[in-house]
């Protein structure tokens, strides 16, 4: 099986999950001798968010990688786009190479996009959320293999369903109802996509993320916040989605209630200065420290320092952070408007609204270590169980089964 | 001749309430009212109404018919509370004079693994209850969950009673029969053993439709009840009368299938019924069984894991008994209830991870999200209870507490 990927970014640039989640879907593929062309823009000299390859040879060898010479970057919106464009240096001859907009960007994606698919050869496209949407479906056109869309997440979970662009959510709609299957990264997607996009159910896969192994371990010098406070971690984009104010009114009652807890915030995002000046309003920012964005080991380090991770999303279709902390031996906290509440049990479920939960949780786990113990151990058992292998095979029963009904209607036609 | 011997186990717990660290010092309630009445009026009209109908027509048909009960303490304060006209079709039953009832704890309680004393107090709250409600003082024994091992059984003989239950488990019968009866290594009591197999085709396989033998007809089971002819003095039939309406719906055909039972049985000749006094008095111990780790007649594991498994759990329990002396010092009977309440074995069972994963009958039976939800209430309730109490202590004074209006 060959397999045409479009993606958005990539790891170790990554900004989100999405890179986190291509890379294992890939990398579970190849376990799977899946070939996967992967397609992904690439910023280039002068403009932030590069996308360069540099994975090693070995974890390659089934696997190529395509750029597109593009500023393109993930959770990126009109205004910021336009902000990049206008802040890149105007006398640089680069400049004319790309669109004046994000959503002329994303058009030109597509018309390169349909280049490297009449040069590749492929049986089946895959196409990771709204902005290779496009790309994907001119690639089914020139090619006629058969489109899969992820939707790893929607405008309404971006937006919290308000303020939906109308742009962004009919790429969303015609990327869907153009692909011959749909991929939701939880139930909790799916029933969005069916809601909101008129998707019909029986078009639409669900196949839950997993989690890699950490690869590092630290000294207890590294780890040195942890021997003097509690730790109460949040890390993640610090915009709406994530819901990182349900945190901080939490972290309010908590440190009214006890001493020696800090509360740290691991991100950036649009909501970083608001959530700064709250914290100082609320007279607690001696208590709450801003790391700004972490990338690799200094994420692997956050986790480690914890003694619980919070994920107070307000809408988030997966959410592979949990499964992170997890893995790094911290237990976790996260709102039930997630996916990955469907498929982990040994961790705290709040809603996402009600704080006082939330903080009696959080307290909970700090006061009782057999509530840390037990939320550990069997934590710990139940995070061994997820494997990119298994999701991979999920995608790889979709490619085969779109395969086989074009193949059909192929032979119907020809008969 | 095989003796029949059915017993079903009747049981609510007052659930605990959410109740959150911030709750903590204020008014608010320990026990989810609302839940708990709401919980009893569902079962009251899917089990215990119907089952007790057909019971009593069962019963006035057949004269040699007899069953057995066992109520906590705390099912009989709801019933009081919640569902009268519940306890009142069980008194019908009793003053058939068909019934017999068994003794247990009141609180339903695990106070014979952490405090005899307690343990011997609430067997006696029990034994009043029962005189209270029902005018008839048993004289035989069931643990909570069947819990069992060689110390259970001297403290019950010393006690007293005739007979103690237990499970009739593989592991600790190796090559016996459950269907006789035996004598602890350490006493003298007679010890009647749950017939798992038999019981568990009404209890838990009836409506299983992956199971070989369903549908189970009535003619099926008696033939399987005949068969002990010759192997055996008596097949104890244990179970929790939920069964009935409540885990095995009334569409599986359940109440059908009960209303036809004892006729079938019957068919043969040396088939009767008969109470738990009436087996352990009539037929000898054919050997000795030497328990020395806790048996239940819960789970595979048929051990204490489900309550007591993890250090939630353990902890959680741990802390409540050793409040006890302090508790009785207070000499307030309505802090010291409390305490008793929050002993019953469900709240630890709703701490259970066992197969929490695996979203089996720990889940189905949880009024909580989680194992973990289920510790963060209780530990904070408890939390409660220590504050009210330690304000007694150095205050002197009375205490308002918001428990449900008696």
């Amino acid at each position: 099986m060959k397999v045409l990927m479009f993606g958005w970014e990539f790891p170790p640039f990554n900004k989100g999950g999405l890179g986190t989640a291509c890379y294992g879907l890939t990398r579970g593929l190849k376990n799977k001798n899946v070939e996967v062309t992967f397609v992904v823009p690439r910023a280039p000299k002068g403009i932030t968010g590069k996308y360069v390859n540099l994975l090693s040879a070995n974890d390659l060898s089934k696997f190529t990688f395509k750029e597109i010479i593009s500023p393109l970057t993930p959770y990126m919106t009109q205004e910021e786009y336009h902000h990049m464009i206008l802040s890149h240096s105007p006398s640089s001859k680069d400049n004319n190479l790309y669109g004046k907009d994000l959503f002329s960007e994303v058009e030109r994606y597509a018309q390169k996009a349909s280049l490297i698919a009449t040069n590749t050869e492929y049986d089946v496209i895959h196409a990771h959320d709204w902005l290779t949407y496009k790309a994907g479906i001119a690639a089914k056109r020139v090619s006629g293999k058969p489109l899969v869309v992820h939707m790893h997440a929607t405008e309404f979970d971006r937006t919290g369903g308000n303020g939906i662009n109308q742009y962004v959510y009919d790429i969303e709609r015609e990327g869907m109802h153009a692909a011959d299957k749909v991929i939701a990264v939880s139930n909790f997607t799916k029933n969005k996509v069916i809601e909101h996009y008129g998707v019909p159910p029986e078009k639409i896969e669900v196949v839950h993320n997993a989690v890699d192994f950490p690869e590092n371990t630290f000294s207890n010098e590294e780890l040195g916040l942890k021997e003097k406070e509690k730790v109460v971690l949040f890390l993640g984009r610090i915009t709406l989605q994530k819901g990182p104010e349900y945190f901080l009114y939490a972290a309010k009652m908590v440190a009214d209630y006890m001493d020696n807890v800090t509360f740290v915030v691991a991100g950036s995002g649009d909501m970083q200065p608001f959530l700064i000046n709250k914290a100082a309003e609320l007279g607690i920012a001696d208590r709450m420290l801003f790391t700004g964005f972490l990338r690799g080991r200094d994420i692997d380090r956050a986790y480690q320092m914890a003694d619980l991770y919070v994920m107070p999303s307000v809408s988030e279709p997966f959410g592979i952070t949990p499964l992170e902390a997890m893995r790094n031996n911290t237990p976790v906290l996260i709102s039930n408007q997630s996916g990955v509440s469907e498929v982990i049990n040994h961790c705290l479920k709040v809603d996402f609204w009600d704080i006082h939960d939330i903080a009696s949780k959080m307290v909970s786990v700090l006061e009782h270590k057999e509530l840390q113990e037990t939320l550990l151990e069997f934590g710990g058992r139940e995070i061994k169980k997820f494997s990119w292998d298994i999701p991979a095979e999920k995608c790889l029963n979709v490619y085969n089964n779109v395969v086989s009904t074009q193949k059909q209607q192929f032979q119907r036609i020809a008969i | 001749m095989v003796n029949i011997c059915f017993y079903f186990q009747v049981h609510q717990p007052f659930r605990l309430a959410p109740f959150q660290v911030f709750d903590i010092g204020s008014q608010k309630s320990y026990f989810d009212i609302e839940k708990n009445k709401a919980i009893m009026k569902k079962v009251a009209s899917k089990c215990y109404l119907p089952a007790n109908a057909t019971f009593l027509e069962l019963l006035n048909r057949y004269p040699e018919m007899k069953i057995s009960f066992s109520f906590s303490g705390v099912f009989l304060e709801q019933c009081e509370l919640y569902a009268p006209e519940v306890l009142a079709s069980f008194q019908r039953l009793v003053k058939t004079g068909q019934v017999e009832i068994l003794a247990e704890t009141y609180y339903h309680s695990l106070a014979f693994l952490y405090d005899e004393k307690e343990f011997e107090t609430q067997v006696k709250l029990h034994r009043e209850k029962v005189q209270d409600l029902f005018n008839v003082t048993p004289t035989i024994f069931r643990n909570t969950e069947l819990i069992y091992n060689n110390a259970l059984a001297r403290k019950i003989e010393e006690l007293g009673y005739k007979a103690i239950l237990l499970e009739g488990w593989d592991n600790v019968l190796k090559w016996r029969s459950p269907n006789f009866v035996y004598k602890p290594v350490n006493a003298n009591i007679p010890l009647l053993l749950k017939n798992y197999r038999l019981s568990d085709d009404i209890a838990f396989r009836f409506s299983n439709k992956e199971w070989k033998e369903h549908p189970l007809s009535v003619e099926k089971f008696s033939g399987w009840v005949n068969d002990i002819n010759g192997n055996g003095d008596t097949v104890n039939l244990f179970m929790d009368y939920e069964t009935f309406g409540e885990h095995q719906w009334a569409d599986t055909g359940i109440f059908e299938f009960l209303r036809h039972l004892p006729e079938e049985l019957l068919k043969h000749p040396d088939n009767r019924f008969s109470w738990p006094s009436e087996v352990a008095a009539k037929c000898s111990q054919r050997g000795e069984l030497d328990i020395h780790h806790p048996l239940s007649w819960a789970d595979m594991e048929r051990d204490v894991s489900a309550w007591l498994g993890n250090s939630m759990q353990q902890a959680a329990i741990a802390k409540l008994y050793s409040m006890g002396d302090l508790i009785k010092q207070q000499e307030n009977s309505e802090l010291l209830e409390i305490w008793r309440k929050m002993q019953t074995s469900d709240h630890f069972y709703y701490m259970c991870t066992k197969w929490f994963s695996d979203g089996d009958v720990h889940k189905y039976f949880n009024p909580y999200q989680s194992p973990y939800d289920g510790f963060i209430y209780f530990m904070n309730i408890f939390k409660d209870l220590q504050h009210k109490v330690q304000f007694q202590t150095v205050s002197n004074k009375g205490v308002i507490l918001c428990q449900e209006n008696k």
